[in-house]
């Protein structure tokens, strides 16, 4: 069937079988292959992505439903300006090492500082409970999203300021 | 903590220099197993075995191969007629690639589907019929040697039971003679369950054979790829000079990705035969059942010791689940790797250890998950052995850990299984961590508590590891030396570039291992690029795992360093017009001795070195170095744990974590912490839930990640991480390796805690995973 | 793991969706959020070969209190009825704890209760609230109440050709309170065992109404009346609670396995269901 999703804010219109995954359009089809996967069961998160702005796990989504939708991928989360605040601050307190929960450690990161401009230490380990890391022992990803949510509010309170 | 001795702006040993891998990594662009399309490629997908054992009478493919888009149909029929239906193992053994006779596991690779299409790979599987003719499964190692168990290994010549190796090692005679000795023997009989270690990333390869060429490139997500190399032109008998091995970015590896897995080599072999290249990723269930699972240890250890408190000696019989083939991924002296550093830190003259492995029908594997080969095991059982030991004789169990320690003035010390630790300071590591933990006040809340009927447990553990595999003389896998390697040249601008035997998964190699290169020659560690992973570009090496990658790695990679800084020095002596003996190198500074201001720095002589050169020495500025360890390095460290059980339900928290480490010299003090949080996760995940078991009939529970269960940010403890550093003496930068200590280290610490809550219920052993509903059980027998 | 070929059909309203499923009899399943179906079409364990989707259609995303009820609609996602300020008592206590965050952006609260999941949740708080299930057929709009409708392990009582098309759930007019304590050996899990408790008060102090269901200890969620008429006109209390935990305790039949032993699983729900009527009781008192 025929569908268009809107990718890191451009369009990708195309022909899939209904039960292709959104996982699998994005990295095969699209070629954005920075969401990864990590299982069967929906319950690792590395293939996640925003979807309407809510991060959701692609494996788990058919693309057919993601007609129309709006997605972010890793690949989106540069901007004109640089990097995100939240890649940043992942590279400053080491919050990856193999790299391969990243993408999904960061997108839910940057929603959740969307969301909440300051949240606990609780609050970021509740909000990526749904994503599993396999190296870091999450400390430094829970620093990183929390340095990133300083960052972003520093921002904020000085462009507001000015 | 040492200082670091070079400016940040160089960034040599001691800094925490940000990673260089982390570019790509944050915007999505590495380059992952799975991430690589070629032109034409197939996708295989390969069907497995309901049954854990069932002989097969017969494959019918013809549906599957008639449905569109299949291209072929592999089975071990095929496979056999090109010699390959089986392969040796890592251990002396043979595994099956594709079953012939009968399947032995659960998940045992059948048949193969090569297709255009993943989607269409998976549906054609569901089109093969296969008829099994049911055979009773063996689901322990016990009933396995037992009377009456059917043969697993039928087809092996002269294997007439299901024993899988016997090994033994330490003296037998001196450890009856310090058990006679004792006035109490503490006894401690426990399961290590299996394991697996799980990357999030799973395993894969694209096999891309050219049948005009014969040369074979083969992407595969490998933490061995020479190792791998020299053994797939062994097994396949492709000319060496053909096969290319390229391990792309890896996502985690944890000892998952040291052995070969039949999926390589049918995919490997059916692009040698269509022509065109095979990619297979694993699913995550795939993994879980058939790739690399670690520990299945059952153990029994005894301790003698006297009143005082004295360790006198050690006997540990254990029997290990090795599944349907003995493919431990270890060196090849060692049949229970290196079980026998079961002495850990405590200084006593007798041990012995009596080791049996037993076949069962159970996936194969025998990795070393984030472990020195059977380290984590043995660890494991000596720390809750004196732990058990300290409340027989009733002392504290700290106490009882200072009371027997290796002292500092005693290195090198030979234990009594003959491992020669290097260097260490273990009182001051334990009382350090007994002091930030408020280890006195913990004692007393704890107390306090119970009066109130509330159950808090303080842990500890104090580890002593054995890795950077090692000396060529005890060490090779399959033949092969355990040695590693590292090339590097400096170009005329002074940028460098580093090539490595080892390759990294996750754990920042192209950060670290330019930092040492930084720390010797003064070039920035920005300069430096650093290459791993494509065996056409690297030099040989065995690879990463057992944490040996700064161990020997990282002094190949101090050593080719030093070489050129000494031809370096000849080159500056010469720009100065001064003897080679009168120049020193200090942060990429070459200059006079006593003269300071005559100087040139490490950019002006890497130019010199392709344009103005002394008289008769060769151009260039590159090396290459194989580095031999002479001895492993030992690192250890001090854990201790502090938990709340709830008495009505046997579910436990973890309320405080503290870990000292001491690695030796950190080369990348925020590299390491990040491994030592990431190691103390799988240690709390195995003692916590982690884990792979069976039912009778042998199918797998922990099939998927609904079923084996990976802690996430929620469960996990926060971690309080201290340090020391005793340099290890015989590694050229005093490093000793730290990416597997805390799993090794803090599963005992995790116990233990546990036990110390219900202690004086009486309760001396809980088996792992300590879930709650054992830990319910035990307080009620006990009470 | 991919799910095997099907026809998707994209519905636009509800009449659509509940004539395309008659038209498609029993191969056609309704896709909500497709946290459990794909899941098991991935897994080959479902496989329908017409797929409903139902996510399309307007109006069925609201969570909102009207007429003394708290009305969801079927789109409404597990995280809209976390961010509620319309749930209450032993809803609000759930939410958090059905599967994941990311999952629980796309998974409905209504395909759940249609899943009849006995490890799922929301089906104990229904039966604890006293919820009805609105379902949607050819023929028109009907409720069942949720005892009813759950009718076996993933099995219910609608009829091949109705779609749920949102949960009725009575909101107390009076003082009340309500919990879930859920046993989960990690986040993601479903339920060991896990408690609902919903009690009302009167006047008095009295409990006027009291609602107890359990999770994963039985073959479906299972409604335990006999604690609940016990405590119906007492004085909450310690004692009160711990005789409905031992009715609780015999109600369920849980089984030994990977989770824990049946006997540690009753003791769990003694536990949790003395806590979590504890708590509910507290919370009602406090209202
Ligand atoms: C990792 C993971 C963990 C989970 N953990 C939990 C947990 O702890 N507790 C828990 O309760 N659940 C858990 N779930 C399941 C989750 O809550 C699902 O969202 C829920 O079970 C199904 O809702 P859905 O909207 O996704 O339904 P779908 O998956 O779309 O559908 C499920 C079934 O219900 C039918 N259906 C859906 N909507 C309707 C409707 N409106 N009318 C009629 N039939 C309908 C479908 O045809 C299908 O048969 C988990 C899921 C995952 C992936
Ligand atoms: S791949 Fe989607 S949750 Fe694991
Ligand atoms: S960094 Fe490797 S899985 Fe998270």
């Amino acid at each position: 069937m025929e569908i268009t999703v809107t990718i890191n804010e451009s369009d990708h219109a195309g022909d899939v079988e209904p039960r292709t995954l959104l996982v699998d359009h994005i990295r095969r089809t699209v070629g954005l292959t920075g969401t990864h996967i990590g299982c069967d069961t929906t319950s690792c998160g590395a293939c996640t992505v925003l979807m309407d702005g809510r991060p959701v796990k692609s494996c788990t989504v058919l693309a057919a439903q993601a007609d129309g939708a709006e997605v972010t991928t890793v690949e989106g989360l540069k901007t004109a300006d640089g990097l995100h605040p939240i890649q940043s601050a992942f590279t400053d307190d080491h919050g990856l090492q193999c790299g391969f929960c990243t993408p999904g450690m960061m997108l839910v990161g940057a929603s959740l500082i969307a969301e909440n401009p300051d949240p606990s230490d609780d609050e970021v380990r509740w909000a990526i409970s749904g994503n599993l890391c396999r190296c870091t022992g999450y400390m430094n990803i829970v620093k990183a999203i929390r340095t990133a949510a300083a960052r972003t509010a520093a921002a904020a309170s000085e462009s507001n300021g000015s | 903590m040492s200082a670091p001795t070079t400016p940040a702006e160089i960034g040599g040993i001691g800094h925490s220099v940000q990673r260089k891998e982390d570019a790509r990594l944050i915007e999505g662009q590495g380059n992952f197993l799975d991430d690589i399309e070629l032109p034409n490629t197939l996708h295989m997908a390969i069907l497995r075995s309901p049954l854990a054992h069932a002989r097969i009478n017969g494959i019918d493919s013809s549906a599957a191969s008639a449905l569109e888009g299949v291209v072929a149909v592999v089975t071990g029929e095929l496979m056999d007629q090109h010699g390959l239906a089986w392969m040796p193992t890592l251990s002396g053994d043979t595994q099956a690639v594709l079953a012939t006779d009968k399947v032995r596991y659960q998940g045992q690779e059948v048949a193969a589907v090569i297709a255009t299409d993943p989607y269409i790979a998976t549906d054609a599987l569901e089109l093969i019929e296969v008829d099994y003719e049911d055979l009773p499964p063996v689901t322990t190692p016990q009933q396995s040697l037992g009377e009456g168990a059917a043969l697993i290994r039928d087809e092996k010549e002269g294997q007439t039971d299901n024993l899988a190796y016997t090994w033994e090692t330490g003296d037998r005679g001196a450890t009856e003679a310090a058990f006679a000795q004792a006035d109490r023997v503490v006894t401690l009989e426990t399961h290590y369950p299996r394991s697996h270690p799980a990357p999030l990333e799973t395993c894969g390869i694209l096999a891309d054979v050219n049948s005009v060429t014969g040369q074979a490139t083969i992407y595969m997500t490998s933490q061995a790829p020479h190792a791998h190399r020299t053994l797939f032109a062994m097994v396949a008998g492709l000319p060496e000079q053909n096969i290319r091995i390229v391990s792309p970015d890896i996502g985690g590896g944890f000892g998952n990705k040291v052995p070969i897995y039949p999926g390589y080599v049918v995919a490997t072999a059916a692009s040698l035969l269509i022509g065109q290249p095979v990619k297979w990723v694993e699913s995550r269930t795939e993994n879980l059942i058939s790739t690399g699972f670690a520990r299945d240890y059952y153990m029994k250890g005894e301790l003698a010791v006297t009143d005082e408190g004295r360790i006198l000696g050690l006997r540990v019989n254990m029997l290990s689940d090795q599944g349907a083939f003995y493919s431990d991924a270890q060196p090849s002296q060692f049949k229970a790797g290196l079980f026998h550093v079961v002495t850990g830190s405590y200084d006593f003259g007798a041990a012995h250890i009596d080791c049996k492995g037993a076949f069962t029908n159970k996936a194969p594997g025998g990795v070393a998950y984030r472990c020195s080969f059977r380290i984590t095991e043995a660890s494991y059982l000596i720390e809750r052995l004196v732990q058990n030991a300290a409340y027989e004789v009733g002392i504290d169990p700290a106490e009882m850990r200072l009371r027997n320690f290796i002292q500092p003035e005693q290195f090198p010390y030979e234990t009594a299984t003959g491992f020669v630790y290097d260097s260490g300071d273990y009182p001051t590591a334990l009382r350090t961590a007994l002091d930030e933990a408020g280890y006195e006040d913990l004692r007393r809340e704890q107390a306090e508590a119970r009066a109130e009927g509330r159950l808090i447990g303080i842990g500890i553990a104090h580890f002593t590891e054995a890795v950077g595999a090692g000396p060529s003389r005890t060490y090779d896998i399959a033949g092969l030396k355990m040695i590693d390697s590292a090339e590097l040249r400096v170009h005329p601008t002074g940028k460098a570039i580093l090539k490595l035997g080892v390759k990294t998964q996750g754990q920042g190699h192209e950060t670290t291992f330019a930092q040492i290169v930084a720390e010797e020659l003064g070039i920035p560690a920005t300069d430096v690029k650093v290459e791993h992973g494509d065996t056409d570009h690297t030099p040989y090496g065995l690879g990463t795992y057992a944490s040996r990658s700064t161990p020997v790695g990282g002094a190949a990679t101090a050593v080719v360093s030093r070489k050129l800084a000494d031809k370096a020095k000849k080159i500056a002596a010469h720009l100065l017009e001064a003897a080679d003996e009168d120049i020193e190198l200090d942060s990429g500074v070459f200059s006079v001795v006593g003269s300071p201001d005559r100087s040139v720095t490490i950019q002006d002589v890497a130019l010199a070195a392709y344009t103005n050169l002394p008289e008769g020495m060769e151009y260039g500025l590159e090396d290459v170095t194989y580095y031999d360890p002479p001895n492993l390095t030992y690192p250890y460290g001090s854990y201790i744990v502090v938990v709340e059980v709830d008495p009505d339900t046997g579910v436990w928290e973890v309320q405080r974590m503290v870990a000292l480490d001491d690695c030796g010299v950190r080369i990348n003090p925020m590299i390491v912490e990040g491994q030592i949080c990431g190691g103390l996760t799988e240690g709390f995940a195995m003692s916590a839930m982690q884990w792979i078991t069976f039912d009778d009939d042998g199918n797998c529970i922990g099939a998927n990640f609904m079923d084996y269960l990976v802690p996430t940010a929620w469960e996990t403890p926060r971690f309080e991480l201290l340090a020391t550093e005793v340099p290890s003496p015989h590694h050229p930068i005093g490093a000793k390796g730290v990416g597997e200590s805390a799993t090794v280290g803090s599963p005992a610490a995790f116990v233990n805690a546990v036990i110390d809550a219900v202690a004086h219920l009486g309760v001396r052993n809980i088996d792992m995973p300590v879930l709650p509903d054992r830990v319910w059980a035990a307080i009620d027998a006990a009470s | 793991m991919f799910p095997s070929r099907f026809d998707l059909i994209v519905a636009e309203t509800i009449s659509d969706a509940v004539q395309a499923k008659a038209d498609a009899g029993e191969g056609g399943r309704f896709l909500a959020g497709g946290q459990s179906l794909i899941p098991m079409m991935k897994m080959r364990v479902a496989f329908p070969e017409k797929l409903i989707d139902i996510n399309r259609i307007s109006g069925m995303d609201a969570i909102e209190r009207s007429n003394g009820h708290l009305h969801v609609g079927a789109l409404v996602r597990h995280a809209d009825v976390a961010a509620s300020d319309a749930a209450f008592g032993a809803i609000v206590a759930a939410a958090p704890w059905v599967a994941d965050p990311l999952v629980r952006n796309r998974g409905t609260m209504c395909g759940s209760v249609a899943h009849c999941d006995p490890e799922g949740d929301w089906n104990s708080v229904l039966l604890a609230t006293g919820a009805d299930v609105v379902a949607r057929g050819p023929g028109g709009e009907r409720p069942i109440p949720i005892g009813e409708f759950v009718d076996g392990a993933f099995t219910s009582s609608l009829a091949e050709d109705e779609l749920v098309v949102g949960l009725r759930i009575p909101v107390p007019a009076g003082r009340s309170g309500g919990a879930y304590l859920k046993l989960e050996r990690k986040i993601g899990d479903y339920a060991t065992v896990a408690v609902a408790s919903h009690l009302e008060l009167d006047d008095s102090g009295a409990i006027a109404a009291a609602g107890l269901a359990m999770t994963s200890v039985n073959p479906i969620n299972t409604k335990v009346v006999d604690a609940e008429a016990l405590m119906v006109g007492q004085q909450p209390s310690a004692e009160l609670f711990a005789e409905a935990a031992e009715l609780a305790a015999a109600a369920a039949e849980p089984r030994d396995d990977v989770r824990g032993t049946a006997a540690w699983k009753r003791q769990v729900v003694r536990t949790y269901t003395k806590r979590g009527l504890a708590a509910a009781a507290q919370q009602a008192e406090g209202s």
